[in-house]
């Protein structure tokens, strides 16, 4: 059994007296679709953003790839191949799509050991990213140009650029219509059979059914449930979450 | 153009710049004037590239611009070095001034950011208020060489040497305007979290913009205490210089190299000849009006203005 | 050289002088703690609301206080109106931070050049009974110029306080501070009660500058230290919490006045500023959890 590419014990975070995830303990194998769903207010983004950096957990450790990345700061985890993009799209509003690739490309990428892109590999890249998620006419546009569906892919097009092993999707696909999902679902699928593993947080049940092999649920900040997809959304606990009493 | 040939370029055209005006000009005045709105060129470029380009907002300008000027006053006093050095010299200080402020509070944000910068200015104001070294508040009288070291007046050798330092600052700013490090900067001013996301390492970008940002400050200062021969801290660390190297970039526009420089012209200018016809004060209060007016109706500043002109035009 | 009855004289005088603070830091309380407004040119106003008192007071006589009282509605008006500016520049633009910051910045400096222009660089100062005389009580000394504004102030607190927990609109405004969507959904216009919010705290600043010339005589420039101070006492204070500002305002007051008193007033304004980058460089979370 090949090791845990993201491995999670006990982790927990606090804002003030209010607890937002406990003991936390998640194992990420490599190259699985990983599903983490749970109401509003369960800790799913809070967990997203500690892993990735932005936050800073308060007790356990995380390890990605056999390493710990406890208090390692965001662009660093991204260099080592834990990528995320963000709930609500965070574009360079000033820059071009190409360009907006480029910041990981150079930042990223180009930041690792081993092969240097030149600016027109670079340029290249760019160009192919955008049109794996069919944004290649707009290329030159900036992102107020863009529908929402096309930031979305935008956002995951740019945290795709980076090269990732593991990619968190948080709630790229929140507000879209079924058809706009079934693209997104596309994109992910292929993503994965690339080789990346992804986690994917979403709301919208028939997505995260339909694409993961694993289900964790987390509810009030801490896990209730983890395994098969089938299994885990008949966990008596979780339809009470969903359901209420 | 790539960036070693506009150095050049640059470098060509400021020569040419400095030898006809040097050997045109006969009025020492003009001396004077240029030189005051070179240093502002300095100054708003300076401030942009902390400002403009990575989006972090200095009202503190004040403090590194002194700390440059009272470097010189020190090392006139203990040394007798040639000025171009008390520019090197005041540039390492202030931009030490400037990674030690960036470190302290570059973890805020925005707003928080810039309120700390003032706090700065005034602190360091106040040290060196109770510097009796320096003169204190009673403040310094330095004396004017006789010669300078090359041919022409003393202050036409300051105006030389500010005019060097401009098309350092402005080569300098038009360089990274077009690196990777431009880009990066960019992305922290349009989305700090998602440029850290992608993998640039925001605290130490930021960094490098404040220390640079804060040297280049310094480095115009320096020269000032033989421009002024009376140098006391009201005046150096004036408030005007925080208010001009906000408003000069934000009204010539804050995207390009070019913005700064039609800000400080164009201000520095109506500044001297408010000065000279009306009174100083009122020239301030221009400033802080065009400031305001300017931020209102075109927040992109003139070069924006011009730019979207032209893509209209192209449509 | 160090006595216990200057000590303490200083204290006194801190608390009092904290007292004070609070007034002015109130409306930035308001504009920039409840209402995300940058508005660094409160200093502005405060000072045009001592030269307002001066003026009335030296042509006509009426207590200072009075006048900040009275003139308080007028100053609600302005800032409604500056509220409007910046609302139809920048907040309905979406673009608040860098523009909003250099246009009150700008307005900060207007502000002062202005007050310079029509009253030159003199001190001025006003006339009142309570100018002058002192309580004493053993060794402590409490001069009614500054007792009189600690406990105005205290009241405007206090009335303020009353007015945002009891009154629709007052909880409006907390509403506001608080959860913007919440409240459109609740059918009140969030910028009309941003508004009146905004005009109560430049409201504010009429008091807080009729109290300022009442402690000491001003001149245009005096503003500019004020700066630091106000901040300082809000972040220290949490931002919102009106408690909070008032602690971090005694606070202030206290280290400054016993710095002026042991070290000379030449050091004071360094510390409230310095006070100010030790909170923000210690309590980032604190504030970028807001």
């Amino acid at each position: 059994m090949a090791e845990p590419i993201l491995e999670v014990s006990g982790l927990g975070k606090r804002f003030g007296g209010f607890v937002a995830l406990e003991n936390i303990n998640i194992m990420v194998e490599t190259g699985e679709r990983l599903g983490l769903i749970g109401p509003n207010g369960s800790g799913k983004s809070t967990l997203v953003n500690c892993l990735s950096g932005t936050l800073h957990h308060d007790s356990g450790n995380v390890a990605f790839d056999g390493r710990r990345i406890d208090g390692m700061p965001a662009y660093r985890r991204t260099r080592l191949g834990l990528a995320r993009s963000f709930q609500l799209p965070k574009p360079f509003r000033s820059l071009t799509l190409v360009d907006n690739l480029r910041i990981p490309l150079l930042y990223t990428v180009n930041a690792r050991h081993g092969a240097h892109l030149s600016n027109a590999e670079i340029g290249e890249r760019c160009r192919a990213l955008l049109a794996d998620v069919g944004l290649a006419d707009k290329a030159r546009r900036l992102p107020r140009d863009l529908t929402q569906v096309e930031m979305r892919k935008l956002e995951l097009a740019r945290a795709v650029a980076s090269a990732p092993r593991l990619l968190f999707a948080d709630e790229a696909m929140a507000g879209l219509s079924p058809s706009e999902v079934e693209e997104i679902l596309v994109v992910l699928f292929r993503l994965n059979e690339q080789g990346i593993t992804i986690v994917l947080i979403e709301h919208i049940m028939r997505a995260v059914m339909s694409f993961s092999t694993r289900l964790v649920v987390l509810v009030a900040g801490q896990k209730i449930a983890d395994g098969a997809p089938q299994e885990a959304i008949r966990n008596p606990e979780v339809e009470r979450a969903y359901l209420g009493e | 153009m790539g960036a070693a040939k506009f150095w050049i370029v640059s470098f060509v055209v400021s020569v040419a710049f400095l030898i006809l005006t040097r050997w045109l000009i006969t009025n020492e005045y003009y001396f004077f004037a240029a030189y005051q709105v070179l240093q502002f060129i300095v100054l708003a470029t300076a401030w942009n590239i902390l400002g403009g380009y990575t989006g972090y907002t200095n009202f503190g300008t004040g403090a590194f611009f002194a700390v440059g000027a009272y470097s010189a006053v020190v090392l006139h006093k203990l040394t007798s070095l040639p000025v171009p050095v008390m520019m090197l010299i005041g540039g390492v200080m202030s931009g030490i001034i400037g990674f030690g402020m960036g470190y302290l509070t570059l973890r805020l944000k925005g707003v928080f950011f810039a309120i700390a910068t003032l706090a700065l200015a005034i602190v360091a104001q106040t040290l060196i208020v109770n510097w009796d070294y320096v003169g204190g508040a009673r403040g310094v009288y330095v004396i004017r060489p006789q010669h300078a070291p090359i041919s022409g007046s003393y202050v036409q050798y300051l105006y030389s040497l500010m005019l060097a330092l401009t098309w350092v600052s402005v080569a300098i700013a038009r360089t990274i305007e077009r690196s990777q490090l431009g880009l990066g900067f960019n992305a922290i001013r349009d989305d700090e979290l998602a440029a850290e996301t992608a993998g640039v390492p925001t605290l130490r970008l930021k960094l490098i913009a404040t220390t640079l940002s804060g040297a280049l400050m310094g480095m115009s200062g320096a020269p000032l205490p033989y421009y002024v021969t009376y140098l006391d801290p009201a005046s150096s660390f004036n408030l005007s210089y925080a208010v001009n190297s906000v408003a000069m970039p934000m009204i010539g526009g804050m995207t390009s190299w070019i913005g700064p420089i039609v800000g400080a012209v164009l201000l520095g200018t109506i500044q001297q000849l408010a000065t000279v016809t009306i009174s100083s004060a009122l020239n301030l209060l221009i400033v802080g009006v065009l400031l305001i007016v300017f931020v209102i109706i075109a927040p992109n500043g003139i070069v924006g203005l011009v730019q979207s002109r032209w893509r209209a035009r192209i449509r | 050289m160090f006595s216990l009855d200057l000590a303490v004289n200083a204290i006194v005088a801190g608390i009092l002088l904290g007292g004070f603070y609070a007034a002015v830091t109130i409306g930035v309380t308001i504009s920039f703690g409840m209402l995300d407004i940058v508005n660094i040119a409160h200093p502005a106003f405060i000072m045009l609301g001592s030269f307002v008192a001066y003026i009335v007071n030296s042509n006509f006589g009426f207590d200072p206080i009075l006048i900040g009282v009275v003139m308080a509605p007028v100053f609600f008006l302005v800032g409604m109106g500056v509220y409007q500016i910046y609302y139809y520049a920048f907040e309905r633009r979406g673009e608040e931070s860098i523009q909003g910051l250099a246009f009150f910045f700008g307005l900060l400096f207007v502000g002062e050049v202005a007050l310079i222009l029509v009253f030159g660089v003199d001190y001025r100062f006003v006339e009142a009974p309570y100018i002058g005389p002192s309580l004493h009580f053993g060794f402590v000394d409490l001069p009614l110029r500054m007792l009189i504004p600690c406990l105005v102030s205290l009241l405007m607190l206090a009335v303020l306080q009353l007015f945002l927990g009891r009154t629709f609109i007052g909880r409006a405004i907390l509403a506001v501070s608080q959860d913007r969507l919440a409240l459109q959904l609740m059918a009140a216009n969030p910028s009309r009660v941003k508004r009146i919010a905004f005009g109560i705290s430049i409201a504010t600043a009429s008091v807080a500058g009729a109290l300022l010339i009442i402690i000491q005589p001003v001149e245009p420039s005096i503003g500019r230290d004020y700066i630091g101070r106000i901040f300082a006492i809000c972040v220290l204070g949490g931002m919102t919490s009106f408690p909070g500002m008032l602690a971090g305002a005694m606070l202030i007051g206290i280290v400054e006045s016993i710095t002026a008193t042991f070290y000379g007033p030449s050091w004071a304004p360094a510390v409230a500023f310095g006070f100010l980058l030790l909170t923000l460089a210690w309590r980032p979370a604190g504030i970028l959890g807001r």
